[in-house]
Formats: structure tokens, sequence, C-alpha cells
């Protein structure tokens, strides 16, 4: 597969002087889904403001379907679909006009077949001739999904898609994100969810204080991160782990009230039905059971661990 | 796509005019009372006790003057809003990830605001029509001033919205500083009514001449030669366009 989006050594220091960016390289193949996980402020937003034009870069450069997004902008920006992380629209605008305007603004002819399908696509053509204020925040967002896609992008930029919808809309959300991914648009989302990551993306790049950490393909990340803990609420303070428990990775947590065991999720065998079994047998009593995902945190510090110890 | 963005032009301009026409009626009724009541006062009130001025009638002397005043006004408000309001909203991301060139947005933009000021100018000389005979002497010289002025002060309101970080800083410059220097300016008097120091303090505003270059097209005659105002309306223009094209070029306010 041809690279569609080229990022070599990009750097931005804002004009506080803060270094949002430390010499990212990033190269993203045509047609994949590609999600950026990390915590607040590490750099995402920035880096695809970048390239969709909206902050100037302080160093390093970046091509869109082969072209310089400064010396050549009008040709990379016609390639890119942005919708961004905050909510904003022209609230006293009608949703058609307002997507109308935006394919308008890409430079591409009149097309009412093509919006009708991308307003029914994203089930707002019943709201078409609202206003935009009259409508809730996931049509707002789903409106800004509208307009990225008016212009037939190549490229279509997600910043948070899900921050701040609900269940349902996020299932939406995915799907739609599949579909689009047939139809061979590329697309690059931010996320702070593994999950999300994991439901969506081919590739996953993690990012952290301004530095990109490493891009994985999915499985293989998952594989690595995919661990699970869980805690088992003894009904009985343990003072030591017995014996008969050495096979399990287990540890006691809250002066011995708690019993914690790290499990992959993708093993074959996670090993919690026979820990739970051998806990009869042994007839150490629990009350309560509890699973927990590695949170991002978790895999930051064990990248970063990674990283010292390498 | 190869040559200018042609269809974003058009896609900002009508979407800027769209936005006017919502608020259509005060956008046209405010003009006309307001041209209405200074003739009220201006024209009738005290234009009764008036002589004339350099054998123009008062109340027909002041109409070149509302227009400018009118047009100054709008012109700086529309173009000023139409910037300022998408860096409020956030919608300005859509604008600057769009493959469009700085003189593309300024085209659009100004070119819709101006479109506004020139109407309203309009239906104030319309307007006042109704109140007092006027008669142009140079109507084409009337048309192509307008034009100017319209583009100039629009101009000038898109540099105050790229500038203005509040709204406050949005209205102060109209407020304080064109508003005082359109009343001296000669908007309402002959700047030749006034006596020695402030006549020729008076000169050092610009506003001066361009109110005397378009009373020139009126009636044939203004407080200063017609080519001075001619240099003034170039310059300003000129000035505008540097500042606008600097703006753009370094990304002063809207590029992080
Ligand atoms: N205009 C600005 N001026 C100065 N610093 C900024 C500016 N915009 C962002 N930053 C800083 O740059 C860093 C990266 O911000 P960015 O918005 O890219 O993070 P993010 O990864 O998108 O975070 P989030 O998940 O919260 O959206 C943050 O520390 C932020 O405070
Ligand atoms: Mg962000």
């Amino acid at each position: 597969m041809a690279s569609i989006i080229t990022i070599s050594g990009l750097t931005k220091s804002y004009a506080s002087g803060f270094q949002a960016l430390k010499g990212v390289d990033l190269s993203i193949e045509e047609g994949e889904i590609f999600a950026l996980l990390g915590p607040n402020g590490a750099g995402k937003t920035t880096l695809i403001s970048i390239v969709c034009g909206n902050v100037r870069p302080s160093g390093g450069g970046v091509t869109v379907a082969g072209h310089d997004i400064i010396r050549s902008y009008r040709g990379a920006r016609s390639a890119i679909g942005l919708v961004p992380q905050e909510l904003s629209t022209d609230q006293f605008e009608r949703v058609i006009d307002t997507v109308a305007f935006s394919r308008g603004l890409f430079g591409k002819p009149r097309n009412d077949a093509y919006i009708e399908k991308v307003l029914r696509d994203l089930s707002l053509w019943d709201k078409r001739n609202s206003k935009i204020l009259e409508l809730s925040g996931g049509m707002k967002r789903r409106v800004m999904i509208a307009k990225a896609l008016s212009h037939e992008p190549r490229v279509l930029f997600l910043d948070e898609p899900t921050a701040g919808v609900d269940v349902e809309l996020r299932r939406d959300m995915w799907k739609l994100i599949g579909e689009l991914r047939e139809t061979g648009v590329t697309i690059i989302l931010t996320t702070h969810y593994i999950e999300e990551a994991e439901e969506m993306a081919d590739r996953v790049g993690v990012i952290n204080k301004g530095e990109l950490m490493l891009v994985e393909d999915k499985d293989v990340l998952m594989r690595k991160l995919g661990q699970k803990t869980l805690t088992i609420a003894l009904t009985e303070p343990l003072s030591a782990v017995p014996d008969h428990l050495a096979e399990w990775d287990v540890s006691l947590k809250a002066e011995g009230n708690e019993m914690e065991y790290l499990f992959d999720t993708r093993a074959e065998r996670t090993g919690v039905s026979s820990l739970l079994r051998k806990l009869g047998d042994l007839g150490i009593g629990y009350k309560d059971l509890n699973t927990r995902q590695s949170s991002l945190e978790d895999i930051f510090v064990s990248l970063v661990h990674r990283e010292q110890m390498a | 796509m190869s040559g200018p963005n042609l269809r974003a032009i058009w896609a900002i301009y009508t979407f800027e005019l769209h936005r006017f026409r919502r608020t259509l009626l005060t956008g046209l009724l405010v003009p006309v009372i307001t041209t209405s009541l200074y003739f009220v006062v201006f024209g009738g009130a005290i234009g009764s006790r008036m002589t004339e001025i350099d054998g123009i009638p008062y109340a027909a002397f002041i109409v070149p003057g509302l227009i400018m005043m009118s047009m100054f006004t709008e012109s700086i408000f529309n173009a000023s809003f139409g910037i300022y309001m998408p860096k409020f909203t956030g919608t300005i991301y859509e604008l600057l990830s769009a493959p469009v060139s700085a003189a593309e947005t300024v085209t659009a933009y100004v070119g819709a605001a101006a479109t506004k000021a020139f109407i309203v100018g309009i239906i104030i000389f319309a307007t006042a029509h109704l109140f007092v005979d006027i008669s142009v002497a140079h109507p084409v010289a009337m048309i192509a001033f307008m034009v100017l002025i319209a583009i100039s002060f629009c101009l000038f309101g898109f540099i105050l919205g790229i500038w203005a970080q509040s709204f406050e800083q949005l209205q102060v410059i109209p407020m304080l500083i064109i508003m005082p220097m359109t009343f001296l300016g000669g908007a309402f008097y002959s700047i030749h009514m006034l006596a020695d120091p402030w006549r020729t303090i008076t000169l050092f505003n610009p506003i001066v001449y361009l109110i005397s270059g378009f009373r020139w097209t009126f009636f044939g005659k203004g407080d200063v030669g017609i080519e001075y105002s001619i240099a003034f309306i170039a310059a300003m223009l000129a000035l505008c366009l540097a500042v606008v094209g600097w703006m753009f070029r370094s990304g002063y306010r809207l590029k992080k």
C-alpha cells in the first residue's frame, strides 16, 4: 500500500514557548484506519491541526497525497476532510445549507445527489431543513462529519469523534467509520480509549508529551497490552500467598484483604476459572470479583519503563 | 484544481449575504430611520436657521456627509463581524483547512460586506430625496466613490475583525476613533467655517478628504481639491491591502 500522508521531523512550539510536538515521524497508508492514542495534552490535536492547516508547524514537513501542506496547500487540503474536537457550527444556518457551503468552500461543483447521500448516511436527511441550533449535540457532531465529507475527501480526520457521545451513538459512529473505510477513505482518529482503537483501527500510534512512542499494528499491540487485572475481595485476609497458587501470577493487596491476578485476555486460557476453582479447593472464601482493563496510564508507564530499560 | 477557487469565493459571499438577509428588516430600517432623524434635526430644526453653505442649502449640504457616515459604520461593522464571528465561535477551522487563498478569502468577505454597505448608501440617498431636492453633478464619480469607500472601509473592518480578541475591542475603534473623526471631518459643516488653529488641525484628519471628495461628486466643489481626495482613498486602499496581506502571510491571530 502507498502512503497517503508522510510526516517527517514535525515540531511545534506555541507562542507561549511550550513545545507541543517534539519531532514526529509518521506515515499513514492509503485506506487504513489509524488511531492516535494519547492522554490529555499529548499533542494529538496539534498534530492534526498542522496537517489540516489550522496550526503552523515550527519545523519538519508534511505531505498529503503527494502535496506539501505549505507549498502546495490547495492540493493537500482538497484531499482532507476535518472534524475537529470542538463542536463549532453556524447555529443559525440550516443543515443542508451548511453542508453545501462546505462543498463550495472546497471548490467542488454543486452536487445535490451526493449531499443527499451524505445526509442520509448520517441519518440527518429528516433534519436537513432544521437550523443547527435546534439539533442535539450528537446530531451537531454528525453535521460536522457531513461537512467534512461534503467534498469527497480521500482522508478524513476525526478528532475524538466519540467524546461526549452516548453508547448507542458511539456504536453508530464505529459502524459509520467502518462503512467509510469500505469506500476507500483513509481515516485518522484520535481517542483516549483503548477499546475504541481496538474496535476500529488497523494501526495504532501512541503519543505522549509530543512524542510518538510507538506505532504498531493493532493486533500486535493489543496482544502486548491486552492485560487485565482481576481483583478478588477475600472474606478473610491472608498474610501470604499460599504456595498452591504459585502457578498463577497473584499478589496480595489492601493488607491481605484483596488478591490481584494479572492475566492476558487474549490467551488461550486466561487462568481465571482454574484460579477460582483452586481457591474453592483451598477453602479461601471471596465476596466480590472485579476485572479492570490496563488503563492508558498503565500502558504509558509500561512503555516508558520499557524504553528506559532498552 | 487549478486557478483561483471561485466556488469558494462564491460560497463565502453568498453565505455572508445570507447572514445579512436574516437581519434584513433592521438592516434596512436603521439607516432609513437614522437618516430621517438627521433630516428632522439638522435639516429641519437647525437648517432652517442656517444660511446656505457655499451656495448649497444646508439640508442638501449634509446629504453626502450622512451617506458617508453610515457607509463608514456599516462597512466596518459588517466586515469586522464577518470575520470575527467565525474566530469567536470556532467555525474558522473550516476556512483555515480549506483550499482557499488569502486573496480569495478577502475578496469574498470584503466583497459581501461592501455590497451591503453600498446598498445602505443607496437607501440613504433615496431616503434623502424624500426630504430635500438634490441633483448630482457627477453621478458616475459618485457611484465609483461609494464603491471605493465601501471596499476600503470593509478592508479596514476586516483587519479590525482579525485583530480584535473581544467584542469590546471590536467596537472600540469604530466608536472612539472613526465616529469622532467623522463628526469632526466635516460631515455636517464645511471646514471653512472653522477658525484657524482648528481648521489646520482638521486637515490632519483623513476623513475630511473622503467626505470632501464625495461632496464634490454632488456639488462640483468640496473643502479640498478632488485630487487630494482621490489620493487619500488610493492610499487607504493600498495600506489596508498591505496590512491584510501581511496578516495572512504571518498567520497573524488566525493560525497558532
Ligand atoms: N494555542 C496554544 N498555545 C499554547 N499551548 C497550547 C496551545 N494549544 C495547545 N497547547 C498545548 O499543547 C499541548 C498539546 O495540546 P493538544 O491540544 O494537541 O493535546 P491533545 O492531545 O489533543 O489533548 P486532548 O486529548 O485533551 O484533546 C497541551 O499541553 C496544550 O496545553
Ligand atoms: Mg485534542
